[in-house]
């Protein structure tokens, strides 16, 4: 996989909404990022109804659209970022953006784009035949979701389609901090681990250094989205956070 | 995709991960209870004491006067206990997540008739209930509002988005994501995910059931064309089951015009919408180039939806049913005259399929036979229908 990672050590997933709070920003701290150490950078493409998203990454998206953020130039944006050559971007929406920009259409941009890999939480394994063989055909890895309630057939099921990483929900829940995490998050990465020998991300819900520590030697990387959207959203750089979580990381 | 799930190409279960377990689990203890003669016997007697079915067929003879033409009759789905056909659904989705072991509901709702059925059962039951439902929607349906929490439930406001029906559709989906080992999801219509349009339907389709049954009683025939109002669809999609299998019976939608399509202020889907996938399935729906769902409008809180059921997009495409628009102005007039003349308030949702019944009734004329599907009553209505006409009503023998 082209997650960029240290044997043995967490490693780190930043999550930025492409045009939040427009897209001139996205590009610069994008760059910034992709530059910092992190594994990857996940670029969310706004959409109107995200099932799967908690208030501050919901607030983001339609601050992105509400700007005027449209797929071609979140593609831009991703494009732009990629072309640091540093750590991978992977993009996250959800199933309807792609469906009207045309899945070959969206799939032939983004790899041209230099995007990695693509994750849509709204498209389980049942969903997914043509849109993930659409997506592995332009060279693009796809990636699923294994949730707390995953029973065992749908973790392996999950683990067989992905083909970058497996993104392991920690949190029976929607994206946004949580105070703590529950204490069963480990046990699920272990399980899953049984199911693959890809890496294993966690997100949902991690927003702390001391949230991200926990995962040291149990999870290969941790994704953070709204605390670094929140960052964005007081005016402040999030470089300083990442910075921090960097360093929980080690 | 799997067939299972589809109506043709359409429905699915876009949805994420942490779901889809609990989607499995309904769908198992779905096709288990639907064939069970204890539920379906607990359903049916629970059904005639505490709904009121079976409802009337009622021969609406001053209106069949009044437009001239073909004769027509109400399906009587507003004397329904809580005033319209919500409550068929919400009664058999109460008594399979009692028999499910989940002990606590939550439901979305528009005009509020959802969510007061949705609470009336949890009532019955002694089940604590959410009910999600847009901002704007509590302001235009503030009784209903009332009547939910004076039966108990909870009622959260929505403000994210356009503050109606849809964002409250997305936040009980995410309140199922966060809750879903111990809550189960009462949704209002024939949408979502499978296998909620299908389960819907079946516990909507005791409508058409009984309607064939009561029309063939009393007029020794079939009616020419069935009628229904489609937001998300499942009056409709309850009645029309009834009867699509008699290729003689044309089956109309009446989605809400709000201002008129070409506006672009409207809740149309399948008239005046493209396929896309919006809360869990895909069928169509109210969309931007950039596939982003767009704001609605409708003066009837339950018809104001960007989206259809799946199996209306798959009926539509089909050529089985046809879908046509009525918009507010027209809804307004045909509430005040059904009204009038029955002595029968309808919501302003069933208002706009009455509009078209008058049409119809006119172009098909003497002889031919419409049966209506009456969702709901209009009490719930008087504050919008006075706000946007306060001084025009007639007294009897004035003109209309």
């Amino acid at each position: 996989m082209t997650l960029l990672l240290n044997q043995g050590e967490l490693a780190l997933i930043p999550y930025l909404m492409a045009g939040h709070p427009d897209m001139a920003t996205t590009r610069e701290i994008g760059r910034k990022l992709v530059n910092s150490g992190i594994a990857a950078l996940e670029l969310g493409i706004p959409y109107s109804d995200p099932l799967a998203d908690g208030p501050v990454i919901q607030r983001a998206g339609q601050r992105a659209l509400a700007a005027g953020a449209t797929t071609e130039a979140c593609l831009e944006a991703a494009a732009d970022i990629a072309g640091e050559q540093a750590a991978p971007v992977l993009l996250m929406t959800y199933v309807n953006p792609v469906l009207a920009y045309g899945p070959e259409r969206f799939a032939r941009d983004a790899a041209q784009a230099g995007v990695t890999g693509v994750i849509i939480p709204d498209v389980p394994v049942e969903e997914s035949a043509e849109i993930a063989k659409t997506m592995t055909g332009a060279g693009l890895e796809t990636v699923f979701l294994v949730a707390p309630t995953s029973p065992d057939d749908r973790i392996a099921a999950a683990c067989d389609a992905s083909t970058g990483f497996v993104y392991c929900v920690t949190v029976t829940g929607i994206t946004g901090s949580r105070s703590v995490l529950p204490t069963d998050v480990n046990a699920l990465l272990a399980k899953v681990r049984t199911h693959t020998d890809l890496p294993v991300a966690a997100g949902f819900g991690i927003s702390s250094a001391e949230q991200v520590s926990l995962l040291r030697g149990h999870a290969d990387a941790a994704i953070v989205g709204s605390a670094i959207v929140n960052e964005l959203d007081a005016g402040r750089d999030p470089g300083p956070l990442v910075r921090e979580l960097l360093s929980a990381c080690k | 995709m799997s067939e299972r799930t589809r109506f043709g190409r359409f429905g699915g279960q876009y949805v994420p991960e942490t779901l889809m377990a609990a989607l499995d689990e309904l769908q198992t203890a779905w096709l288990q209870l639907r064939a069970d003669n204890g539920f379906l016997s607990e359903l049916r007697a629970r059904q005639a004491t505490f709904v009121g079915r079976p409802t009337p067929l009622y021969h609406a003879e001053r209106l069949t006067e009044h437009f001239g033409g073909a004769t027509i009759h109400f399906k009587r789905e507003d004397l329904c206990h809580t005033g319209a056909h919500k409550l068929n659904n919400a009664l058999g989705q109460a008594v399979l997540a009692r028999r499910m072991g989940k002990r606590r509901i939550i439901a979305e709702t528009g005009a509020g008739q959802h969510g007061v059925a949705t609470a009336t059962v949890c009532a019955r039951f002694g089940l604590p209930c959410t009910v999600y439902m847009g901002a704007e929607d509590m302001r235009r349906q503030e009784v209903n509002v009332r009547r939910m929490r004076m039966l108990g439930a909870e009622v959260r406001p929505v403000t994210s988005g356009t503050a109606t029906l849809k964002d409250a559709t997305s936040e009980a989906i995410r309140d199922w994501v966060t809750n879903v080992r111990d809550t189960h999801y009462i949704i209002g219509s024939v949408v979502g995910p499978a296998p909620y349009p299908e389960m819907v339907r079946e516990l909507q389709r005791v409508i058409g059931d009984e309607a064939r049954e009561q029309y063939l009683a009393a007029e020794n025939t079939l009616p020419d064309t069935v009628v229904a109002c489609v937001g998300g669809g499942s009056n409709s999609i309850g009645m029309f089951a009834g009867f699509v299998d008699d290729p003689s019976v044309d089956l109309v939608g009446v989605e809400a015009g709000g201002l008129g399509v070409e506006t672009g202020q409207h809740a149309a889907a399948t008239v005046g919408g493209q396929a896309g996938v919006l809360h869990g399935s895909f069928s169509y729906i109210l969309q931007d180039r950039q596939g982003q769902v767009l704001p609605t409008h409708s003066i009837a809180a339950g018809l104001d939806y960007p989206g259809v059921g799946p199996e209306h997009a798959m009926l539509a495409e089909l050529g089985r049913a046809s879908y046509v628009a009525v918009n507010d102005d027209e809804a307004v007039a045909a509430f005040k005259l059904c009204t009038r003349l029955e002595g029968i308030m309808p919501a302003l949702e069933t208002s706009h399929a009455i509009h078209h019944v008058g049409e119809l009734a006119r172009e098909m004329g003497p002889g031919a036979r419409i049966l209506l599907c009456f969702s709901g009553r209009g009490d719930k209505d008087m504050h919008t229908i006075e706000s946007v006409s306060p001084t025009d009503m007639p007294v009897i023998g004035g003109p209309l």
